[in-house]
């Protein structure tokens, strides 16, 4: 058998709001194998947020299950699914998402904390994530003395510096000029070259063109299902 | 969270916002300045008034008797007055009579006093406490000389015209010169100078030096009160004991030569310090349960600040709480943040407020007659109190904050 870390079955969501119900997602079976790095695509309304949200244990379900590392995370209340979010899974946000008046240091070192680990080991794993993507000399500034790409980088760190299972990037270059975007997939690519699995969410064709295989996704359902051999 | 990571955090937050912070801690900086600040000079007036006032004013085992109460604060009703007024007087052999009368042995002297000019030569001291007294006054009351002697019981008998004067009376009127045989007026009477009792010091400003006594059957009788009466017989006693005893029999005494019936009310007064105490003892008691109310006020007031700025500041955060949860926070950990957030800055107030309190009671100590003193247990209580607000503040916006979801929280603005 291959090593599946996600494996989602019969996935549903839908929103309620007034009288009217919302499917985001109808039914969405799928599984990532380890080392897999997935391009999600598909139209706005097409459910990709949706279904990212529920990868990243931020919302659940509706109905089906989903199985993360052969743990069924879909039935999980709000503080597991805390503790999922900050071991197992790595997120990466177009806008960013580093607290502003944080150093880049103390931004990657967060995961951490809510992880319990002491403050002396905290400090060398987030310079050892901030060296990764090649910003050891940047450890002390603030968001807002660094370009979008760094600030895009330390965001990277943040996500790894917990060494998750999944790399979850929601349009992780939609805010990026085309060289800093290119330079953020190389990152990427280096990473997923190092065994990491990462699932991305974007509408760029020469981003997802990245990923050893596509998923597109349309009016909550899966409309296509695409491995590329060796990107 | 570790809670130390947690309070680090809250005053990174606090400092950061130095501005908001300081507005939204006035509550309970107010009321825990109020609070140290009255606890202090309470505390202090309690000290000063058993220590100094009640002691140099009466003196300790010492009663009085007289026609109504020399101390008396509050109201007096209209009634009370025009009872009091027609009392009939102190006489000599009255106070003969009481003295005479006391088995235990006691210290007596007649005292009774006028305000008038003092002068010497050209110069003129104003409103001086003029006391025609019995040669045992200066024993009874305790005082050493810093020149001169006390009158003699035979000068004291003939009436002779000597006075002891009052050490800042003496430093006004001689300016450094030998006090001792100088003649000086009272009002228009000649007085021969025999002594200086030491400096007194002051009661809640008052000097307490600007006397000046003369034998009782001296020529200031004739100013000081109408014929034959005095003020007030002292009475010492060497021990509380004997001052109940000495009470007792002065009060016999006292209700025989007046011809009261038993039922009838005393027509004069037994006046001690303890009776003094008493009535500081009642303000005290009202003033320390007034406190509480208004300390209470503050900082319920401090309270509903602090909640709303929590509020304010869980909705300006939501986008960062979203972070927090997607990183891995808990709702605990949330939680723990906002309420140690809410705790320190209320503490912070609290602390600020100590220190404005303590500054607060020294400054009134060095500018005004008003005494203080610490209590340690007051700054402790604000401690607790500050914190108490500060968490009791929070919990409902910490709460809020840990119930956010996340997808809502961090797609915030």
């Amino acid at each position: 058998m291959s090593d599946t870390i996600i494996h989602l079955a019969g996935l549903a969501r839908e929103y309620r709001m007034d009288a009217e119900t919302v499917h985001a997602l109808r039914r969405v079976d799928l599984g990532i194998e380890r080392n897999e790095s997935v391009a999600i695509m598909g139209p706005s309304g097409s459910g990709k947020s949706t279904l990212m949200n529920i990868v990243g244990c931020l919302d659940t379900p509706t109905a089906g299950a989903y199985w993360l590392n052969g743990v069924e995370v879909s039935r999980m209340d709000d503080d597991e699914l805390a503790r999922v979010r900050n071991r197992e899974i790595g997120f990466v946000f177009q806008t960013f998402n580093l607290l502003p008046r944080a150093s880049a240091l103390h931004n990657v070192e967060l995961p951490l904390i809510y992880s319990g680990v002491g403050s002396r080991e905290r400090r060398h794993k987030a310079t050892r994530a901030l060296e990764r993507v090649g910003l050891a000399d940047r450890t002390h500034h603030k968001p807002n003395e660094l370009s979008g790409g760094q600030r895009q980088r330390v965001a990277i760190a943040r996500a790894l510096v917990n060494e998750p299972s999944i790399l979850l990037a929601d349009e992780p270059t939609g805010n990026l000029d085309s060289t800093t975007s290119a330079e953020i997939m190389q990152v990427f690519g280096a990473l997923h070259a190092q065994g990491q699995t990462i699932v991305m969410v974007t509408h760029e064709a020469n981003i997802a063109a990245h990923a050893s295989r596509v998923i597109t996704l349309l009016d909550g359902l899966v409309h296509s299902d695409t491995v590329r051999e060796a990107a | 969270m570790p809670f130390r990571e947690a309070i680090r955090l809250a005053l990174r937050v606090i400092w950061s916002q130095k501005m908001k912070s300081s507005f939204s801690v006035i509550g309970v900086f107010i009321g825990v300045t109020f609070l140290i600040a009255v606890v202090s000079i309470l505390q202090g007036m309690n000290a000063y008034m058993t220590e100094r006032f009640a002691g140099a004013l009466l003196g300790v085992n010492t009663f009085q008797v007289r026609r109504y109460p020399n101390f008396q604060v509050g109201d007096i009703s209209r009634e009370t007055w025009r009872e009091w007024r027609r009392r009939p007087r102190i006489s000599y052999d009255d106070a003969d009579a009481v003295a005479a009368g006391i088995s235990v042995p006691v210290l007596t002297a007649w005292s009774s006093a006028t305000r008038s000019d003092v002068f010497y030569e050209g110069r003129v001291v104003k409103d001086i406490e003029i006391v025609g007294a019995g040669e045992q006054y200066f024993d009874l009351k305790g005082w050493e000389f810093d020149q001169g002697r006390p009158f003699s019981p035979q000068e004291a008998r003939a009436g002779q015209p000597v006075v002891v004067l009052g050490y800042e009376l003496a430093e006004r009127l001689f300016e450094g010169s030998d006090p001792i045989g100088r003649e000086v007026k009272v009002r228009n009477l000649p007085y021969r100078v025999i002594g200086v009792v030491e400096s007194q010091g002051n009661v809640f400003g008052i000097s307490l030096d600007k006397f000046a006594i003369a034998p009782a059957l001296s020529p200031v009788k004739r100013i000081v009160n109408p014929p034959r009466v005095v003020d007030e017989l002292l009475v010492k006693a060497e021990t509380a004991a004997d001052l109940r005893a000495a009470m007792l029999e002065a009060e016999a005494t006292m209700r025989s030569r007046r011809g009261l019936r038993p039922g009838d009310e005393n027509n004069f007064t037994l006046e001690t310090a303890e009776a003094v105490l008493d009535f500081w003892g009642k303000i005290n008691a009202v003033l320390m349960m007034a406190l509480p109310g208004l300390v209470t006020i503050s900082l319920v007031v401090g309270g509903i600040v602090i909640m709303n700025i929590m509020l304010m500041a869980v909705a300006e955060r939501t986008r960062e709480i979203g972070i927090r949860k997607s990183l891995g926070a808990r709702r605990r950990d949330i939680m723990r943040q906002f309420l140690v957030e809410s705790a320190t800055l209320a503490t912070v107030g609290a602390a600020i407020g100590i220190g404005t309190g303590l500054a607060l009671a020294g400054l009134i100590q060095a500018t005004t007659f008003l005494p203080a003193r610490v209590a340690p247990w007051s700054i402790g209580l604000a401690v607790v109190l500050g914190a108490g607000v500060g968490i009791t503040a929070g919990l409902y916006p910490a709460s809020r904050a840990a119930r956010l979801d996340p997808v809502e929280a961090i797609r915030h603005e």
